[in-house]
Formats: structure tokens, C-alpha cells, sequence
């Protein structure tokens, strides 16, 4: 059995600087991962590599086995979604057309949308609350909403690894709890993959399989969560104190925090 | 609201009308019915068709204003289609076919064919060097806008700014060096259709009509270019290929317009503005009713000042004035209701 990343010895150099050096790191399928780390640690150039948005300047990435260059962009949208941080979108579409545009790698470039296509869109949008919202302007929807459009667009997308690039940052507790949930379901029920980039190391904990702590650029720490998640990581990543236990009430490890 | 394809039949039925209804006027005023005549006596060659009718009709509305006219609409039709592209890559709503700097170089290259009076193509001379100007300075502003990671519209926007700026002051300079030629310049800069011919139509059509099909064919990785670069990437479209071949592809369409009409401003900003409000901004429909409306405004204004004024105005300053003070209106009712 294939792994589903490999990635091997990656090196990426933006303006010639270093982002990423000799990175390597090993994922497989079924598994919700946590990619967690400082600012400026090289989470979303990681993320950038795993979509093909950008190259490694040294290394490589297997996808499946296969070098992950030698995808058609085609095939490869069918295999991987991303949820992006947050941005602007400066046309009105509405989020109907927005989350539609998720389903555009399985319709032919001149095709209308199909009934299936349709159903799986209707399907996605009451799932991610959106559906009231399913007329109005994408641009005059606040930060929050806009997120879960673009969430509810990676899903509809329908692909067996889910990337989410700080896909929670703008949400309320409900809403990001929400959106986790649906891809944990995901990972538990449909044997998907999903690699998620978070600042909360307490959410991470909650709904992880497995955390991968960066830093400068490279891999300090990855395994399940109750092996990895303790006090020396975070001390040694982020500098800060803490305690780590575990708690009964929500059933997973979790951190809390001193005041410098 | 009509369904995408009706709209389109509508905008198509009613350029065809305005296309005839602009042949019978002018100095010479003739029927309706006589330019039909006219047409599809020439289409069909039988002369039976023209019975009746004064010998000097059919000239002149074959010779002197079929083309004219044509030439008008398929200008219209190439700036507003690249100004919807040039909207959609640079992500800015007020981009427009001149934003890259595309006039300003054709309006550097053709300033120079005046001043030095350079003749080895013939009348053909001015628009050759006003699009080897255009391109020139399309590929400037690529160059000095990339970063070895493709193209980023604020580095566009600004490099096409400064680009732009450099060649004007180049053309104030030309204009206070050439003497008598300079009312030359100042009426090549305005933009006109006077004079043009069979061959401005025919290479005006070839190259918007190649366009179009260029952007029709991108027209849904532009939709999905709007959500950022590394969205578009994860959904399949080649971010360091296709935005680079619309920005050439435009470019080039509104290059070959600008070298064969002069500077027209506002219809490449005005139209896909007026277009989105009615159609969305999904360019699969956006691009194909921005050519049809950008035709019928264009014939429109060039009807106009050919027919309906007293004395002939230059078509780019009808269109600035014209469009400039509405752009104002829609602008502000914008920022109003927030739509």
C-alpha cells in the first residue's frame, strides 16, 4: 500500500530565502492531521507544495506513489480541495455560483451543471449553513460567512484529501466546531484525508489524529496527538509554558497556558 | 430575467438593425429598405435586387460606410471584451484595454511615424508602428512586473502606471518637436473611423473574432481566477499559463484596435461595468454580452458624430465625454447602495 504524501528532502527558497529545508514527511490515508507551528514557520508554502501551486526547489513530493509533478492540474483538482486563508473576492457572484465553482473540476469546460451536480451542491449548502445566504453577493457577506462558502466550495468539491489553511480563523466557536465536525466525519465515514494548518493547539488536539509541529521550516515533531502534544514541544516551538493533560469533559488533551 | 442565450439573440438582432439604420444615414440619406436591397443584392450578386435604385447608393454604402461602420462595431466589440478580460485577471474592476499602458505605447509608436514622417508601408505605416509601440510596451510591463512566480495585478497595475507616464511625457515631447505636424498627431490620438476600409474590417474581424475565441475557451478559469491564485490552482486551472495568455491575447486585441481607430477611451471600462450589473460577473456570460453591447455602443457614438452632429467630433472624445460623467453616475450610485 502506497503512502498517500511522501514527501521527501523538499526544499523550497522564495527571493532567495529559505522556507523550507530538507523537509520530510510521511502521510497516509483516513487520518485527520493538524499542521501546527509559528508564524512565518512555512505551513502554507508546505500547503502550496501538496496542492502544485508551486514547485520545490529541491526534493520531491509523491502523490500516491507518483511523482506529484506529473498530475495533470486536471486530475489533480479531483484528488485534492483547498480551503485558502482568508481573501477577498472582488466580483459580486453570488455564493451559489461561488460553491459551484467547487463542483467545475467534474464538469467538462463547456457543459451546464448536471441534476447530480445540482443535488451535491443543495446537499453541501444546508450542511454548511449556507443556504440562506445562497443568493446574496459573495462580497457582501461578512468574514465569517465568506469562509463558509469557500469551506462549503472545497467541499463540494468532492475530493479525497481536504487541505484547510487556517480554514476556522474568522468563524465563531459554533461555526468552526460545525466545520470540523464535517470533516472528521469525513475522515471517520468516507476514508478521507484531511491536513488542516491551526492556530488553536486545543481544537487541533480535540479533532486530530495526528499533529506535525514545524518549525523554520522543518518537521520538530509529528505522531498521534497523546504522543507528541506535551509541554517540551511547546516550550521549544512556541516558547510558552504551559500544561498539558488530559481532560475528562472533552475526552482529549488538551494545553493550558501561564502569563508570561 | 432572459436566459443567457436569449440576451445574446436580442443584442445580435438588434446590432444587425442598428448596423442597417446607421448605412442609410448620413449626408446622403437612404431608405431602410434600399440598404437592405443593397446588401443582399451584393451578397447574393444578383442585380435584380438593386432595380430602381440610384446608381451611387450602392457605393456608397458599400464602400464608404459599410466598413466604417463595421470597422466602429468590431472596435467596440474588441475593447469591451478585452476590458472584461483585463477586469477579470488584474481582479480590478476599473482595469480597463489601457491599463497596461497598451495606449499609451501605440500612442508613442504611432506619434513617432508622424513626427518622422516614416512611409515604407504606406498609409500602413502609422498603425504598424502604433501596435508595435502597444506590444512593446505589453512586454515591457510583463518584464518589469515579474517575479519569477508569475504575475501579481498590483505589480501589473503599477508598472503599467509608471510605463504609461514615461511614454506620455515621450509624447509631450514629440507633440512640442514636430511643429506643423502636430495637429496631426493631437487628431490621430483622438481616434477616428474616417476612411477606413474593406481591409480595416478584415483584419479588425480576424483578430477580435481569434480573441474572443481565446477568451471564450479561458472564460471559466477567469471565473475561478477571481477566488485567488492558489483557489484556482487547487481547482485545475494553470496559474502561471492562463492568466499569461489572456493578458497577451487582450493586449493584442486591443492593440490591433487602438492602431487602426486611435484612442477611444471609456467603452473598455464602460461596458463589461454595465454588462456585469445586468448578466453577473460569470465571464461565460459576461465576455460574450460585453463584444455584442460593445458593438452596438461604439456604431452608436460613431453614428453620431458621422451623421447625426452638425461637424464631425472625434470619437474618442465623445466617448470620454459621454462615458466619463456616466461612469461618475454608476460609480457613485455604487458606493450608495453598496450593489
Amino acid at each position: 500500500m502506497n503512502h498517500l504524501f511522501e514527501i521527501q528532502t523538499a526544499s523550497f527558497d522564495y527571493k532567495k530565502k529559505s522556507v523550507l529545508r530538507d523537509f520530510s514527511l510521511t502521510l497516509n490515508a483516513g487520518v485527520f492531521y493538524g499542521i501546527i507551528g509559528p508564524n512565518g514557520c512555512g505551513k502554507s508554502t508546505l500547503i502550496d507544495l501538496m496542492i502544485g501551486h508551486q514547485q520545490p526547489t529541491a526534493g520531491y513530493i509523491h502523490y500516491k506513489g507518483k511523482a506529484l509533478n506529473t498530475y495533470p492540474r486536471k486530475m489533480l483538482s479531483r484528488e485534492i480541495a483547498l480551503v485558502p486563508q482568508n481573501f477577498y473576492i472582488n466580483f459580486p457572484f453570488t455564493s451559489q455560483e461561488v460553491v459551484m465553482m467547487g463542483r467545475y473540476p467534474h464538469i467538462a469546460r463547456f457543459a451546464a451543471p448536471s441534476d447530480e451536480d445540482n443535488r451535491i451542491l443543495q446537499d453541501i449548502m444546508a450542511q454548511t449553513d449556507t443556504l440562506a445566504f445562497a443568493n446574496r453577493f459573495i462580497t457582501e457577506l461578512s468574514g465569517g460567512e465568506r469562509q463558509r462558502v469557500i469551506f462549503a466550495r472545497a467541499l463540494a468539491q468532492d475530493a479525497p484529501v481536504l487541505l484547510l489553511d487556517e480554514a476556522t480563523s474568522n468563524l465563531d466557536i459554533n461555526h468552526t466546531i460545525t466545520v470540523l465536525n464535517m470533516a472528521a466525519e469525513r475522515v471517520a465515514t468516507q476514508q478521507k484525508t484531511v491536513i488542516a494548518v491551526m492556530q488553536d493547539i486545543n481544537l487541533a488536539a480535540l479533532f486530530c489524529d495526528e499533529l506535525i509541529f514545524m518549525q523554520q521550516g522543518s518537521v520538530a515533531a509529528h505522531g498521534p496527538v497523546k504522543t507528541v502534544l506535551n509541554e517540551e514541544i511547546l516550550r521549544s516551538v512556541f516558547q510558552v509554558e504551559s500544561k498539558v493533560q488530559f481532560d475528562p469533559y472533552s475526552q482529549a488533551i488538551q494545553v493550558i497556558y501561564k502569563k508570561k | 430575467m432572459l436566459s443567457a442565450g436569449s440576451q445574446l439573440v436580442l443584442l445580435l438582432l438588434l446590432l444587425a438593425i442598428v448596423i442597417v439604420i446607421s448605412a442609410g444615414m448620413g449626408y446622403i440619406k437612404i431608405p431602410f429598405f434600399d440598404v437592405l436591397r443593397i446588401v443582399a443584392g451584393r451578397v447574393t450578386g444578383y442585380d435584380g435586387w438593386l432595380a430602381g435604385i440610384d446608381k451611387l447608393y450602392p457605393v456608397v454604402v458599400v464602400d464608404v460606410r459599410l466598413p466604417r461602420i463595421l470597422t466602429a462595431a468590431i472596435v467596440g466589440a474588441g475593447l469591451a471584451v478585452s476590458g472584461a478580460v483585463f477586469q477579470g485577471i488584474l481582479l480590478n474592476p476599473l482595469a480597463d484595454p489601457y491599463t497596461l499602458g497598451v495606449s499609451a505605447g501605440a500612442a508613442f509608436g504611432a506619434s513617432l511615424a508622424i513626427l518622422f514622417n516614416i512611409g515604407f508601408m504606406g498609409t500602413w505605416s502609422v498603425p504598424l508602428l502604433a501596435f508595435t509601440g502597444a506590444v512593446s510596451t505589453l512586454f515591457f510591463v510583463i518584464y518589469l512586473s515579474s517575479d519569477g512566480g508569475g504575475l501579481s495585478s498590483n505589480n501589473l497595475i503599477l508598472s503599467g502606471i509608471i510605463v504609461a507616464a514615461i511614454l506620455s511625457a515621450g509624447i509631450s515631447f514629440l507633440k512640442y518637436v514636430a511643429d506643423e505636424q502636430v495637429s496631426v498627431i493631437i487628431f490621430w490620438l483622438m481616434g477616428s473611423f474616417g476612411s477606413k476600409t474593406w481591409v480595416d474590417v478584415i483584419l479588425t474581424f480576424v483578430c477580435v473574432g481569434l480573441g474572443f475565441g481565446v477568451f471564450v475557451f479561458f472564460s471559466r478559469d477567469l471565473n475561478l481566477l477571481s477566488l485567488g491564485n492558489r483557489t484556482a490552482s487547487s481547482l485545475g486551472v494553470d496559474t502561471k499559463k492562463a492568466p499569461l495568455a489572456l493578458l497577451v491575447t487582450a493586449s493584442l486585441v486591443s492593440a490591433v484596435c487602438v492602431s487602426v481607430s486611435g484612442i477611444i477611451g471609456f467603452v473598455g471600462l464602460l461596458v463589461p461595468h454595465i454588462v456585469r450589473s445586468v448578466t453577473g460577473p460569470d465571464n461565460r456570460k459576461l465576455i460574450p454580452v460585453s463584444l455584442l453591447a460593445g458593438a452596438i455602443l461604439l456604431l452608436c457614438a460613431d453614428t453620431v458624430t458621422r451623421a447625426v452632429l452638425p461637424n464631425e467630433i472625434p470619437i474618442g472624445v465623445i466617448t470620454a465625454l459621454v462615458g466619463g460623467p456616466f461612469f461618475c453616475y454608476i460609480f457613485r450610485k455604487r458606493q450608495k447602495t453598496g450593489g
